[in-house]
Parts: C-alpha cells; sequence; structure tokens
C-alpha cells in the first residue's frame, strides 16, 4: 500500500518550497531566541554577578580535601590482627607549587639518598594526578630522614612531610595468598573504581581479601574544607565532613594452624586448605612458597618483583586457589562411593588384581601402581591399598556420564564460589566436553584413566578439600567462606551464607566407604598408617599420587632417578574424627613422590593441633 | 541568488579557491569550521596542563575528521538518497550488536571493538537517522500524514530507545532530535506539536520511574545545586564560579585558575567551555557564539539553496542538530539544563563526536556543491 502511493502523489514543489522556507525562518527565531537565552545567562554569571564568583573564586582559597577513611582491619578467627594500618611518614610533593620540579628533585635525592627509581615511580604517578594534589616521593621515611628534611623545609614550598596510615600485614608471607595485599591505584583501577570514593585513596586491594572485599573495607571518604594561605599550605581547618572508617573483617582463618601448614610444606612448593566440616569455615589456605607482601604497599623495586615473577617456584601463584593437579587416587572413595550410590558393585565384591587391567581385544595394558598387583581385593582393600586395578574395572562399568554427573555433585569441575578473586574450576572430563573443546569423540581407555583421577580430570586444594568435608558431612554440601563476619560501627553482618543442599546417598553406602577410609589410616595395610600414632581420635583419609609425566610401558619406575621436577606429585585428603567429623584438610605438594610419606603428615599435624591443641605438639616433640 | 554570485567570488581565481571548489568544498562553511578548530586547539592547550600531546592527537583526529568530511562532499547528494534506507539498518543493526557484547560485558557498552580502530555506532546513527527520515517523508506529499508521521516516529523511537539503553542519554537525546528535526522541516503542523509536547510533558513522571539513580541525581542537582555542595552540585557550582570570575574580559589565554581548579575533572571534554569562559570572559563567549551563529546560518542558507526535498530534509536537519550540540553543552555548563554528555561541537577533546560532526558538514558541502545550475 505504502509503496502504491509514494511517488505517485502529485507533488506539489512551490508549496513545499513554500513551508520549508518558513520552517528554516522559524528554526533560524528559535536559534536566535535560545542563542539570547544563553548570553542572557552569561550575562547574568559574567557581568551582574562577576564580583560575586570574583570573591567566591578567591575565596576558593578555601580548598576541599578529601578525609581518606581508615581501611578496615583484617582478624583471625581468634581476633589476631592479620592486617593493620600503621602510621608512616611519607614525603609529598605538589607539583603546582614548585618552580623547578627537576632542579628540587636533584637536591633532595642527594639529600636522602633516594634512588633512581624512586623518583621515576614518582614522575609516573605525577602524570596520573591532577598539578595540585600531593603525590608521595618517599613512603615509609625513617625518622632520620623526617628530620633531616624538617631542617631544610622552608627552602622547599610546595614539599611536605605527612603522616600517613600505611597498610602492614604482620603475618607476612603466612597471609600473603588469603589476605593479599594492596597496592597504588594504577590506571586501569583509576577508571573502575567511583572516582568521588576514592579521592585521596592512594591505595586499593589487589588481591586476596584485600581485592574480594575492596568495597567493605575501604570505608567512605569524607571531606574538610581548609583554608590556605598563599603558598597552599594549610591554615585551620573550616568544616569537615567525617569520614566513615572501612568495615573490620573476621576470617574463619586459624593463623597457627597455617603456620603449621606452611612449616610442614618446608623444602616443597605445594598447597594446604583445611576446612571446619560443618560450617565451610576456610581454617587453612597455604601456598608455599608464598612472599612478603609488605613491599607491595609502599612500592615494590622492579628488580624484587621481577625475581619474584621470573622465580621457577612461582612463590606469587596461589595454588591452592588456582592450582589445578590432577586427583589421582584420592578421587577413589568418590567413585568407590559411585559405584555403590549406582549399585554397580557392593562392598564385598572382589575382583583379582594381577598388577593390570586391559580392555577386550586391545593390547594395552593399564598398570597398577603395584607391579606384581595385589591379589582378591574387595572395595575395603581396593580404597586402602590403593588398588587401581578394581577403580579400572569400575570406571568401566560405570562410564564415563554416570562417573561425571555423581563427582559433579561434590563439587568437582565447579569453582566452590570462595570469596576470593580469580578461583579455577578445575576439569572435569565428559564426553560433551570433549566434543566441544577437543572435537574428539570419548575413548573407553580415558574412563578407565580418569577413574584414577588421572588423564584429563583436574582438581584444585580448595576443591578437594570442599569435596572431602562434603564426605565428612554424609553428602551435606560445604560452602567454603575465609570471611565469618563484617563488623561496621553500626552492624555486623556474616561473611556469607552457608549452603544448605544435600546430595542424596544412601547412609550405609556412605559409612561404607568412610570405614575403608579409617582404614587407609589405621589399618595394617593403609598407604597412610604412619598416621596412627599418639592420637585419641580416629581419621579417615585417602592417600594419593598424580603421575607429572606418563611412564612408558613396560618400563620401570624409579624415583631416584628422574629429575625433582618431574616426580610425582603427593596428595592427601583426610578428616577427623571419622565418626564426628570436624576438620577436613586436603593436601598437595608438588613433587612430593609418595602421598602417604610426603602429604599426609602434613594434614595429620594440623588435625592433631586442630584437635587435641597446641601444647599436646610441643610435648610430642 | 546574489549572496550565491558573491560566494562564488569570495576567493577570487586563486590557486586554493580553484583547488577548494574542485574538492567540493564551500568556502565560507570550510572557513568557519577552521576558526572553530584553532580556537579549539588554543583551549585545549589551557585546559589540557599544557600538554603538547594532548594537541597532537586532537589534532590527529581533526585531520581524519577533515579528509572524511572532503570524501563526503564529493559524493553526489543521488548516492546518499539511494542508500538511506540501507545506512539506517545497517546501524540500526550495529546498535544491537553492541547491546549484546555489552550485556556479555558490563556497564555501559557503546564501542565495537574492530581490532584496527575502535568504533561508536551510536555516533553513525546520528546522521544515518535524519537520513531515513528524509528519505521517507520526501517520497511523500509534503506536509506529512499522520501515518507517515507515525511511521516516521517509529523510525526515530527505534535507535533513540537502544542508545538510551546503553545508557547514554546525551546521544540518544541528540538522535532524537536529528529526527524530530526532520518531521519539523516537512512541516509538521505546529498544533500537532503542541500536543506532543503537552502529552510529553504529562510523561515526565513515568519517565522519571525510568531514570537511573545517576541521571535523577543529575536533574536535581540543576535544581538545587546547593543541596550537595560536596558531591554532585560540586561539579556545577565550580563551573559557575569559574565562567563568572572570567568577568567581562576574562583573565586571558592560559590564565585560569578556577576551571583547572579542584573538582573540574572533565575540564578538557565536556566542561572546556568553562575554561574558555574564564580565560576570555565574556567578550570572548560573545564571540564563540557568534561564531557559531554564523555556522549555522550558512548551513541554513545551504538548506533553503538544496534543489530537491531530500536534500533539504537532511540539510536542515543536520544543522539543527549541530545547534543543538552548541546549546545543550554551553546550557549544562552555565547550568541552565542537566548534565548529559554532550560535548562542545568542534572544541571538546576527544574524536567520535569530531568526525560525526565534520561527516555531517561534509554531507551539507555536497548537497550545496552538487546543485545542477538550473535557472529558477
Amino acid at each position: 500500500m505504502v509503496d502504491m502511493t509514494r511517488y505517485n502523489a502529485i507533488k506539489d514543489p512551490l508549496a513545499e518550497n513554500r513551508i520549508f522556507l518558513s520552517r528554516v525562518v522559524a528554526v533560524f527565531i528559535i536559534v536566535l531566541l535560545l542563542t539570547f537565552g544563553l548570553i542572557a545567562r552569561l550575562v547574568y554569571l559574567q557581568v551582574v554577578g562577576h564580583e560575586h564568583y570574583s570573591t567566591m573564586a578567591k575565596s576558593n582559597r578555601i580548598k576541599i580535601v578529601p578525609l581518606i577513611p581508615t581501611r578496615g582491619i583484617i582478624y583471625d578467627r581468634h581476633g589476631r590482627v592479620l592486617a593493620e594500618n600503621i602510621p608512616s611518614y611519607s614525603l609529598e610533593l605538589i607539583p603546582e607549587q614548585i618552580k623547578d620540579l627537576d632542579d628540587t628533585l636533584q637536591k633532595l635525592q642527594q639529600l636522602l639518598d633516594i634512588p633512581d627509581e624512586k623518583i621515576e615511580q614518582f614522575l609516573k604517578q605525577k602524570k596520573r594526578e591532577k598539578r595540585f594534589s600531593s603525590v608521595p616521593l618517599l613512603l615509609r621515611m625513617s625518622d632520620e630522614e623526617v628530620a633531616k628534611f624538617s631542617v631544610v623545609r622552608p627552602y622547599y614550598p610546595g614539599v611536605d612531610v605527612h603522616a600517613r596510615l600505611v597498610r602492614h600485614y604482620p603475618y607476612d608471607i603466612l597471609t600473603a595468598h588469603v589476605v593479599g595485599y594492596v597496592g597504588r591505584i594504577n590506571e586501569k583501577e583509576l577508571k573502575s573504581l567511583p572516582m568521588s570514593e576514592y579521592r585521596g585513596t592512594h591505595h586499593v586491594g589487589k588481591i586476596g581479601i584485600e581485592k574480594a572485599y575492596e568495597s567493605q573495607l575501604h570505608g567512605q571518604t569524607g571531606y574538610s574544607e581548609i583554608e590556605t594561605n598563599a603558598q597552599g599550605r594549610s591554615v585551620k581547618s573550616v568544616a569537615s565532613d567525617d569520614p566513615v572508617p572501612g568495615a573490620n573483617l573476621y576470617l574463619t582463618l586459624d593463623i597457627d594452624l597455617q603456620k603449621t601448614a606452611y612449616q610442614a610444606l618446608e623444602g616443597y612448593n605445594g598447597a594446604v586448605v583445611a576446612l571446619e566440616v560443618k560450617t565451610g569455615d576456610i581454617l587453612v589456605f597455604t601456598s608455599r612458597p608464598g612472599f612478603d607482601p609488605n613491599p607491595f604497599v609502599y612500592g615494590i623495586s622492579s628488580k624484587a618483583y621481577k625475581a619474584l615473577q621470573l622465580s621457577d617456584d612461582r612463590p606469587m601463584f596461589n595454588r591452592a586457589l588456582r592450582g589445578q593437579y590432577p586427583p589421582g587416587s584420592t578421587i577413589k572413595p568418590f567413585m568407590g562411593l559411585a559405584g555403590l550410590e549406582y549399585k554397580v558393585t557392593d562392598f564385598q565384591h572382589k575382583l583379582y588384581c594381577p598388577g593390570y587391567y586391559q580392555l577386550p581385544k586391545v593390547k594395552h595394558k593399564y598398570r597398577d601402581w603395584k607391579k606384581w598387583g595385589h591379589g582378591w581385593v574387595d572395595l575395603n582393600d581396593a580404597v586402602t591399598q590403593s588398588c587401581d586395578v578394581y577403580f579400572y574395572d569400575l570406571a568401566r562399568t560405570l562410564g564415563i556420564d554416570r562417573m561425571h554427573d555423581f563427582l559433579q555433585k561434590f563439587g568437582f569441575g565447579e569453582k566452590t564460589g570462595v570469596d576470593l578473586v580469580g578461583e579455577k574450576s578445575g576439569l572435569l572430563p565428559s564426553r560433551e566436553w570433549k566434543r566441544k573443546t577437543r572435537k574428539q569423540p570419548w575413548y573407553p581407555g580415558e574412563t578407565l584413566i580418569a577413574g584414577i583421577g588421572q588423564g584429563f580430570m583436574q582438581v584444585t586444594p580448595l576443591q578437594l578439600a570442599r569435596a572431602t568435608a562434603t564426605l565428612a558431612n554424609r553428602g551435606r554440601v560445604v560452602m567454603p567462606h575465609l570471611v565469618d563476619r563484617i563488623v561496621n560501627s553500626n552492624y555486623t553482618k556474616a561473611g556469607v551464607s552457608k549452603s544448605k543442599s544435600q546430595i542424596n546417598l544412601n547412609p550405609k553406602n556412605v559409612e561404607d566407604i568412610v570405614s575403608a577410609m579409617v582404614n587407609v589410616v589405621h589399618g595394617a595395610r593403609g598407604t597412610a598408617r604412619t598416621l596412627k600414632q599418639d592420637i585419641n581420635y580416629l581419621i579417615a583419609g585417602k592417600t594419593g599420587t598424580a603421575q607429572v609425566f606418563s611412564v612408558k610401558q613396560e618400563e620401570k619406575y624409579n624415583e631416584d632417578e628422574i629429575a625433582f621436577k618431574l616426580r610425582d606429585h603427593a596428595l592427601f585428603i583426610t578428616f577427623a574424627p571419622a565418626y564426628d567429623p570436624q576438620i577436613a584438610v586436603a593436601v598437595i605438594v608438588e613433587n612430593g613422590g609418595h602421598g602417604g610419606s610426603v602429604a599426609a603428615p602434613i594434614a595429620g599435624k594440623i588435625m592433631k593441633q586442630f584437635l587435641m591443641g597446641p601444647e599436646e605438639v610441643v610435648d610430642a616433640n | 541568488m546574489q549572496t550565491e554570485t558573491r560566494s562564488e567570488q569570495f576567493v577570487p581565481s586563486s590557486f586554493i579557491g580553484n583547488l577548494l571548489r574542485k574538492l567540493h568544498i564551500d568556502i565560507p562553511l570550510f572557513i568557519g569550521l577552521l576558526l572553530v578548530c584553532s580556537l579549539s586547539f588554543l583551549i585545549l592547550y589551557s585546559a589540557g596542563g599544557q600538554d603538547i600531546n594532548i594537541l597532537m592527537r586532537q589534532g590527529a583526529r581533526i585531520g581524519v575528521a577533515f579528509i572524511l568530511m572532503i570524501v563526503l562532499a564529493h559524493i553526489n547528494p543521488q548516492h546518499f538518497h539511494r542508500h538511506s534506507a540501507a545506512l539506517y539498518i545497517f546501524g540500526v543493526l550495529l546498535l544491537l550488536t553492541v547491546l549484546l557484547v555489552g550485556q556479555i560485558g558490563k556497564g555501559a557498552q557503546r564501542w565495537l571493538d574492530l581490532g584496527l580502530f575502535r568504533f561508536q555506532p551510536s555516533e553513525m546513527i546520528k546522521i544515518t537517522t535524519p537520513m531515513m527520515i528524509a528519505w521517507y517523508l520526501s517520497g511523500y506529499t509534503l506536509p506529512p500524514k499522520p501515518m507517515q508521521l507515525f511511521r516516521a516516529a517509529v523510525l526515530i523511537i527505534i535507535p533513540t530507545l537502544l542508545i538510551a539503553k546503553q545508557p547514554d542519554l546525551g546521544t540518544s537525546l541528540l538522535v532524537a532530535s536529528s529526527g524530530a528535526a526532520v518531521l519539523f522541516f516537512a512541516g509538521l503542523s505546529w498544533r500537532f506539536m503542541l500536543i506532543t509536547v503537552a502529552a510529553l510533558a504529562s510523561l515526565t513522571p513515568v519517565l522519571w520511574h525510568f531514570m537511573r539513580d545517576y541521571q535523577k541525581g543529575r536533574v536535581l542537582t540543576l535544581l538545587n545545586p546547593e543541596a550537595d555542595p560536596l558531591g554532585k552540585g560540586y561539579h556545577i557550582i565550580q563551573s559557575k564560579i569559574a565562567i563568572g570570575s572570567g568577568g567581562i574580559h576574562g583573565k586571558g589565554w592560559l590564565g585560569s585558575t578556577q576551571a583547572k581548579l579542584d573538582f573540574l575533572p572533565e575540564s578538557s571534554t565536556d566542561f572546556i567551555f568553562a575554561v574558555y569562559a574564564e580565560e576570555f570572559g565574556f567578550s570572548g563567549c560573545l564571540g564563540l557564539l557568534v561564531l557559531y551563529l554564523l555556522i549555522i546560518s550558512r548551513c541554513l542558507y545551504i538548506s533553503v539553496q538544496a534543489q530537491d526535498t531530500y536534500s533539504r530534509l537532511l540539510a536542515g536537519s543536520l544543522t539543527f542538530t549541530f545547534f543543538v550540540y552548541v546549546f545543550v553543552n554551553i546550557g549544562m555548563v552555565i547550568g541552565i539544563l542537566p548534565v548529559v554528555g554532550v560535548p562542545l561541537p568542534l572544541i571538546s577533546y576527544g574524536g567520535t563526536s569530531m568526525v560525526t560532526l565534520l561527516a555531517s558538514f561534509g554531507i551539507l558541502m555536497s548537497i550545496h556543491t552538487h546543485r545542477k545550475l538550473l535557472p529558477t
């Protein structure tokens, strides 16, 4: 219809011209009128109001200075300070008030022996700030430096010593990966942070709790109207709007246990995560090696930073949160439970283990870690002695789809949702995953490998701890978290809401698996039987050894002959007391060799200290 | 036609004059634009803290924008006419893409990253919307019938809402006004406009309901800046102090103290007029407004001279949009309009608006320089 009439209408160009011309005139009049409106307003501001605004401009000597809120303090579960603010003197320059900046910097450098790097850092930061704002040159001045400068201060207009509160981490290396640290605001953050809130703030949380809870820790900036003299120095405060200090955080972490864990990892790289079983409170969150977060606060030297970054041990890498490892045999209790739940096996069912397993019509031999085999084993023996062949067979009967579905319930392959930034999700392989990402079908052999926690499967130490705690809870899902409560002057808030979901499991099956895990520690042939000494409770556990590289068919594996970096990762998951669980621990020791001898004692120490108290540990030593 | 002869003789057959004419450049308009752009350098140098890098970047942008202008001036307006609908649809699709990509990211999403450079589809829409409406209406006898008006309104509202959703209030306002301007030039009846304005006014509470908190804040701040002098109102108060303290003659180039001080974080972009007003005073402001008025007058003249309905409507709308830029920006800086993100045309620091504006001037030049020499 539209197109019928389109262009068919008889146009009257003259009439159209006339309309258009009248409209142009109308627009011109509107433009003129509105412009006169603008001019009238400008007359009001610049001619009539000139004197008024001039005075206001002069009295703009009254500067509005942001009052920086005190950052919230971070405590551990027993109220010990993990992050605090300590007063410190800093030398600050206001570029606008300095006539010859280069000359001033040179003189200050001579006077206070400032390294070139600090000058460069200052110049970089200066570019980002407004000319009239105060830019720090030296942080953490010593008393001597303050005294030296005070003497010559009158000769340096625009340069002043400021007392600022600087973040300090008393447990430095122990908390670097949990509490994290604050650092100078960089350009990217400058764009994403709410400017009005961060006026005057120079630091922002970079990693860990400091980053995850930045908005709560920061507080609200206040303002002070300050009268200044001609040189811009503050004379007196006229009015102020007080800042609201940031909220204090009480973590679930136990710094004593954290220390024990860190020291127990001595000589290795690895991670330990311990959870309180019923609440999901994270008691220990250790990644070794750590690093001292304090230099980051006042600007780490690029040399020191490079050394941290280039170190082969990767101290900046948060293994507990972001390290992804094959779970190895620690997956077996979950696999066993899957077998029982899907009724493809029962607890008494026996299987002969000759030391290898073969798929029908395939020549390839899937080896057991024990070359000569375990003989006849039931599920209890298979868990206690960590028989691979039993689980190859179980995996084959379960199939990858049911394995995937069951293990997913324990949180494998998914982020735990812990209150930290940058968590990795691990990998729980499935037929679909492989088709999507690798564009390949799933092969039966891969199911076998997955059955003993090798191959594609990857878990983070945090996931492993969570799954263990969920098992200890008899299926009630645990939500690991670090912040117990957020305390402000007005309120106290719980950190993370606790999970209430429950995996549907047959209680008998769970108790069977738990009893097998108890035998891992307390049984005569258990792979972690060294742990049972000097304790008055029962431990349930499972050792694991994750292959870093694969051993060829029929090749003998010798721990001493291969380079340290290629040695297997040692793992151990555990909870105790087995029939009234309170603590669950997951330990991963990179290149540690065997789980029972290296990883298990670390978990043992932590549980002992948690359940029997630190005095007992001292007595035992 | 007297003016026309004058302008043809504006630069006597000198080399430069011939060259400019060959390039399809309208000389009076070109001179006006050059003047404003040079003024931009002066003010930016002062507002940007005398940073030569800012000037270099702005220079590069102006260069690119001028080249685009000359390229567009070369294209016969018939081509614009023929491709109006396609360009419009393409622009709307780009907007949808940006929204979808934006939903995956977070916060305001206005950019399309093309690898080599980033592109803001909402800028292109500022030109393609009036093109579309002009093309649609020029197919009928003017003034438009109610049904045509309704369809045109829908065509305007689609991109406007898409941009408002980004959210970019300033640009959606400019797009809506550019489309509405076409309707106005097409002879929309005064009575109809009155009714629409009344209806919109009655819809204000509904609109208020849908506005984001920060947008509400800006309106409230305008009504009473002193209510929150340290927070949102500070911007406007400081801006007024800067402009007012400039007086009649201003404090001289590089002499501004207030506008560059403390809390005018956008002194190089949206609030650059405050710096200008403080340094050059009322007389300088008057001069700038006159310069803008001259450009607008020349553009309106070009619209009247245009030979077909499409060119006329498009030229008129582009001219009006340019004025909306000027009025909204200055109005907000001097505190009579709420703060919306509209730059001071051809002067504010920033590339995208510069390119779009000079592109629209390129279209105006094309309309003017491709006229057939018919005796009328």
